[in-house]
């Protein structure tokens, strides 16, 4: 997957002031977006953002009703057909035949890249040797798991090596295993040098695959930066200490002051206290060290990494997303129209 | 910094456009509906079954209270009305074809490749066409081993023949574009047989419009599907004027069928392109 060279060097992806409306509903309020060639950009929301709106403007898939955007340095309206034949989408839900085979799948959509019929074969084989269909490739799609067919997706929208790949929520509806092997194949693809935009609920896949962030929240940016920047708007790490006795509290607290800053949180009932730190790495060594040193017994000692719902919950209000437990109740649902035929 | 080589795979990517561009899609969109029609047997089955029916229960139910006249027998009469009634009917499955890529979000991956808009529909329109004729194959054997013994000339036939293959081709525009407004495959089922009711039995299919009530004879006489019935019949039995008339079709219901099926393909055509192209901006 070494092969996704991003032939311009400006930004891959520019959008200006987009706005879309669906009758009353807006569903984008003036988005503004840059994102460099060859670095992965997470679009992250919670349901109804906005954020398959953004893909299917970008992907020339819908008109804005306002503003413009350019991908590849190409704008999305004017040279759409062009620009077809250098992104890659993969939707919200897998988009493959499900009475073709894999491999007839991925035939198919070559031929419609432009490709002639041979090279067409040759590149279905690769894609189908590289995500691990090779032995399924001659079963039609409808017996595919979830994951497979996911595989089967995403390996579609690499047939022309896009200079521009784009993902709505390609880990959603997988199950855990499913999912961790998506965001390998996502990182390879990145370390390859493609310029990746995804779109996620989940903080902690942003968190992982992401070099940037933007946050929409009902149609607009709230945030946007690396993940550091984001979690440095809600403050960095903390140090957090649980004593084993209840007696050994205040000289924990002693401890955390002298070493790490004045402003340590106590929360006496749970026999816990917690710190800012800047160096977080190296006050949690020492704080090991002297707490041993003065014989206290701790019960757990961690170093706590704001994740990305710290941060929707400190811009919004609100929390973000279902919880992994309701979204793992929620996998391998399928959309209320999928599979109908 | 030197420009980095091009993946191996973009080199053969086609400069394609134009008409060319849009026949190989139509070509690769036809090829993969054509796969299909085995993987699904029960589609092709049912839409074989149902005018199977249709055939023995008109023949054996029906042939002894209708007389049709110009010493024709009902089977021989019948079966023009068969074959445009299991061509019509096909279109409904365009429809619900169309509305399941839709809700299955192909057509948003088929709108995001460098493809020419027309392709999807009518690739799916010329694998239609294909099962439509596979079906009246089929249709014309179980009519001659229930007594049709049709008098027409092979030019007569192949003439007839076009004239089915024309309705499949205009008939599934049609079912295109309900299928592409609606959206959703139960509604496309539904709404795909809802107008061809009145359109099929309403019509010189089954009976011959002369003892029709006059203010239905009037509306009989004038729809397409009369004329397009009338049309087969007359060539598949090789009508002379006189037999035609006695049958009340009149003269130049080639002619008339002609100009009614090109018409609805010219109207049916950019409507139902435009709703496809409409179909990414409008809900799931
Ligand atoms: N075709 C449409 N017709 C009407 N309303 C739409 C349409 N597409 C999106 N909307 C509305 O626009 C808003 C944004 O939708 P969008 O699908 O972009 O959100 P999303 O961030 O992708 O959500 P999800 O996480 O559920 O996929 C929602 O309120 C949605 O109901
Ligand atoms: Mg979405």
């Amino acid at each position: 997957m070494s092969d996704h060279i991003p032939t311009s060097r400006g930004p891959a992806i520019v959008a200006h002031g987009l706005r879309k409306s669906f009758g009353d509903v807006v569903a984008l309020d003036g988005v503004d977006l840059t994102v460099k060639a060859g670095t992965v950009f997470g679009l992250l929301g919670p349901n109804g953002a906005g954020k398959t709106t953004a893909v299917k403007i970008l992907t020339t898939l819908l008109r804005a009703d306002d503003g413009t955007a350019e991908v590849a340095g190409l704008d999305v309206v004017r040279r759409a057909d062009e620009l077809r034949s250098r992104i890659g989408l993969t939707g919200q839900y897998a988009a493959v035949d499900e009475y073709l085979t894999g491999r007839e799948n991925l035939e198919m959509f070559g031929r419609l890249y432009n490709l002639p019929t041979d090279v067409a074969r040759r590149r279905a084989d690769e894609l189908l040797a590289q995500f691990d269909l090779a032995d399924d490739a001659s079963r039609v799609v409808k017996t595919y798991s979830g994951g497979m067919r996911r595989r089967l997706d995403l390996a579609a929208s690499l047939i022309i090596f896009p200079e521009v790949l784009f993902l709505d929520e390609p880990t959603t509806g997988l199950d855990p295993r499913g999912r961790l092997r998506m965001w390998d194949i996502i990182e390879e693809l990145a370390a390859g040098g493609a310029t990746i935009l995804l779109t996620t609920q989940y903080m902690e896949e942003a968190d992982r695959l992401a070099d940037r962030i933007a946050v929409l929240d009902r149609g607009r940016v709230i945030a946007e930066g690396t993940t550091d920047e984001l979690k440095a708007q809600i403050g960095g790490e903390r140090l957090e200490v649980t004593v084993s006795d209840e007696g050994d509290l205040p000289r924990a607290v002693d401890v955390l002051r002298t070493h790490c800053g004045p402003e340590v949180q106590v929360d006496a009932e749970r026999r816990h206290a917690s710190v800012p730190v800047t160096a977080g790495a190296r006050a949690l060594a020492a704080a090991v060290r002297e707490l041993d040193g003065a014989g206290i017994h701790i019960d757990d000692l961690s170093l706590h990494r704001p994740t990305l719902d710290d941060v929707f919950l400190s811009l919004t209000g609100r929390v973000a997303a279902p919880t992994e437990e309701e979204a793992a109740g929620d996998g391998g649902r399928a959309p209320a129209t999928e599979g109908a035929r | 910094m030197s420009a980095p080589a091009e993946p191996w795979v973009r080199q053969h990517i086609m400069r394609s456009s134009g008409p060319g561009r849009a026949l190989t899609h139509a070509a690769v969109m036809a090829k993969r509906h054509l796969i299909q029609i085995p993987r699904i047997p029960e589609l092709i089955v049912f839409a074989t079954i149902q005018p199977i029916m249709f055939v023995v229960l008109f023949r054996y139910v029906f042939a002894g209270s209708i007389i049709v006249g110009a010493n024709e027998s009902y089977i021989n009469f019948l079966m023009a009305g068969i074959f445009v009634q299991t061509v019509a009917f096909g279109s409904v499955a365009t429809g619900i074809g169309l509305a399941a890529d839709l809700q299955q979000g192909l057509i948003d991956r088929f709108r995001s490749l460098p493809m020419a808009p027309s392709a999807v529909l009518t690739g799916r329109t010329i694998a239609d066409l294909v099962r439509n004729m596979f079906v009246v194959g089929v249709m014309i054997a179980v009519g001659l081993l229930v007594g049709f013994r049709p008098d027409g000339s092979l030019f007569g036939w192949i003439s007839a023949i076009g004239f089915l293959l024309l309705l499949s081709f205009t008939f599934s525009w049609v079912g295109a574009s309900v299928g592409l407004a609606v959206r959703s495959v139960e509604v496309a089922q539904s709404a795909g047989f809802i107008w061809l009711f009145p359109f099929t039995f309403a019509s010189s299919a089954f009976v011959n419009p002369a003892n029709m009530p006059g203010w239905l004879r009037a509306f009989v006489e004038n729809q397409p599907m009369t004329q397009v019935v009338n049309a087969v019949r007359t060539q598949i039995l090789g009508l002379s004027p006189e037999a035609a008339r006695a049958l009340s079709i009149s003269e130049g219901a080639e002619w008339r069928a002609l100009a009614w099926l090109l018409g609805i393909l010219v109207v049916m055509v950019p409507l139902a392109v435009r709703l496809y192209r409409r179909a990414a901006a409008r809900p799931r």
